[in-house]
């Protein structure tokens, strides 16, 4: 096992995501030599404001964008060789792709969910951010961090050293990387709103979305959603606030029967102004919200739309 | 296309979770389930995919309560074939669910696999990844689409931001799925009834499992409410009330 602290770096379309710096100003915290592991093709500058002890870059055209077998497969390449005390990987669409094939091929114990990590007890975030779960790990293992664990800022720095590393036989992938696609600039960009009306499954049926678009209309607001309005198709996924979605950051935002999974957090939690509707007092939202109240939305939300 | 789904139950987080007497784990004697919302979507997905462009789909879950009910389900949807898991304990972890899926699985020519992205309790990963690994076949997770072409099928991955990536993949595979093109379709009582009756529900070993979590759980507790909203109570009109005044004085 080597003193390493292998943090591995997300980037998509030239821009380093900010959970990679998160991870970052963790290891920094913990005890062990940081190393940021970098993948990529022309890539190495991604690296310029790195707080690590070291990066190692591995360049290769397959690495170029990522792609799951190419980049599950160098990293579990550069683990094995190395034997870091600890890997930290994003938990993300990206990181889900590499977590598991570390743990199964370099036989690492896996912890997900990751929020905090402590003297070798990793804290989860399960049940929909319910419930926190603590886990006990002894010797090396790979944490899955959820992004907004930790502040980027501690991540960024510059200077360390970059030490090149050669990718493993890439040859007859079988998962090929085509191509980036990015979303249609739909009728609305709620990133740019000052206040939005955001609905959650408590909405019950997309019938009952003109509610909480009358008052959103009254409030010369944008609807937005979590997450399962869209998978159900009552909105667009330009509507959309959450971790697959847009982060938003509005003077007011108003969550109307949204629990407030993490993965929904992460997309408004530095709102100015957070209030909650929700019939259950147990939500996680309440957590993150400045008012909430557990009055029941289709008695509130009307109510509101005629007082303002 | 041989397409094997595996499916699972999990608490319904509607309900009040309450943590057991170790604090190591929830309070499942009075607990609701319901299958996986992830694994409902992996099933449609495979449904539409076999629609489109024929094939077979096969629902495969592990021993547990009330297992058989949503595998008939399963089979009232459109799955051709339903298999339960015998010989796997209690709450295991999802390595060892993988490597038990895996060694079933594997004997089964599939040509993709694809299960729900993720579920609520993934403490030691999402079972996806971990499967193709145990059966060291290819994965993507996190896939909102997939059709013929290519060498075998074209995988749309999603990233954050609405971003998509194409992906251009062989089989056998391994798909996680975030959301099916279609919303989950339902099935009346009667017809699951139906498929009760008419449907074998097939078992299989789970056979020799040999891998853990690698970690174990030293205590489960709720997170501390930031305790940061501040609570408006009375009736609606007085909630409404309240709520404007602070609207119109924060935008």
């Amino acid at each position: 096992m080597s003193n390493n602290i292998f943090v591995i770096v997300e980037h998509l379309n030239g821009k380093v995501e900010d959970i990679t710096y998160e991870m970052l100003g963790k290891a920094k915290e913990m005890d062990g030599d940081v190393v940021a592991v970098l993948l990529g093709s022309g890539a190495k500058d991604l690296a310029g404001d790195f707080a690590a002890d070291k990066v190692i870059y591995v360049d290769h055209a397959e690495l170029a964008s990522f792609s799951p077998e190419a980049y599950c497969k160098t990293i579990t390449a550069l683990v094995s060789a190395d034997a870091p005390k600890a890997v930290l990987i994003g938990n993300t669409s990206q990181g889900m792709d590499i977590a598991a094939g570390v743990s199964v091929h370099c036989g690492l114990p896996l912890v997900a969910y990751a929020s905090d990590i402590e003297d070798g007890k990793i804290t989860s975030q399960l049940y929909g951010g319910k419930m926190s779960v603590e886990s006990d790990v002894e010797g090396s293992y790979i944490a899955s961090i959820l992004a907004g664990s930790f502040p980027a800022d501690a991540g960024k720095g510059g200077g360390a050293a970059i030490e090149d590393a050669a990718a493993p036989d890439l040859s007859g992938l079988k998962v090929k990387f085509k191509q980036l696609i990015e979303p249609e600039g739909g009728d609305v960009d709620i990133t740019q709103h000052d206040v939005l009306v955001s609905v959650g499954r408590g909405i019950q049926n997309e019938d009952n979305l003109e509610i909480v678009q009358a008052l959103a209309d009254k409030l010369g607001a944008a609807l937005s959603c979590s997450r399962p309005i869209v998978d159900s198709k009552w909105l667009g996924k330009t509507r959309q606030v959450g971790k697959s979605g847009l982060k938003v950051k509005p003077k007011v935002y108003i969550a109307v029967g949204i629990s407030g999974a993490p993965e929904h957090i992460e997309g408004m939690k530095d709102a100015d102004c957070i209030i909650a509707i929700n019939t259950d007092e147990n939500a996680p939202i309440f957590d993150y919200a400045h008012y909430g109240t557990t009055e029941d939305l289709f008695d509130v939300v009307p109510a509101l739309t005629d007082k303002l | 296309m041989n397409i094997i789904v595996p499916i699972k139950r999990v608490p319904d987080l509607v309900e009040e979770l309450e943590i057991d007497s170790s604090g190591t784990d929830l309070d499942r004697e009075w607990l609701k389930f319901k299958v996986n919302e992830f694994d409902d979507h992996a099933l449609e997905e495979a449904l539409l995919y076999k629609e489109a462009n024929g094939g077979t789909v096969t629902a495969i879950a592990l021993d547990g309560d009330d297992v058989e009910k949503a595998l008939y389900a399963a089979a009232a949807k459109g799955a051709d074939k339903v298999v339960v898991v015998k010989g796997l304990d209690g709450n295991v972890s999802n390595h060892e669910a993988a490597k038990a899926f895996a060694n079933v699985i594997g004997g089964m020519g599939a040509d993709m696999i694809f299960t729900g992205v993720q579920s609520v309790e993934d403490r030691d990963g999402q079972l996806g990844p971990l499967l193709a690994h145990y059966m060291g076949i290819s994965h993507i997770s996190v896939v909102t689409g997939v059709a013929p072409g290519g060498g075998g099928v074209i995988v749309t991955k999603e990233y954050g931001g609405g971003v998509v990536a194409e992906f251009d993949a062989q089989t056998p595979i391994v798909l996680g799925i975030q959301a099916a093109q279609e919303t989950p379709r339902y099935v009346p009582v009667a017809k699951v009834r139906r498929a009760m009756r008419s449907t074998d529900l097939e078992e299989a070993a789970a056979g020799d499992i040999g891998v853990s979590a690698g970690s174990t759980v030293s205590r489960m507790f709720k997170p501390e409410g930031g305790g940061s909203a501040e609570m408006i109570n009375g009736s609606a009109d007085d909630v409404a009330s309240k709520l404007a005044e602070i609207i119109k004085s924060k935008s």
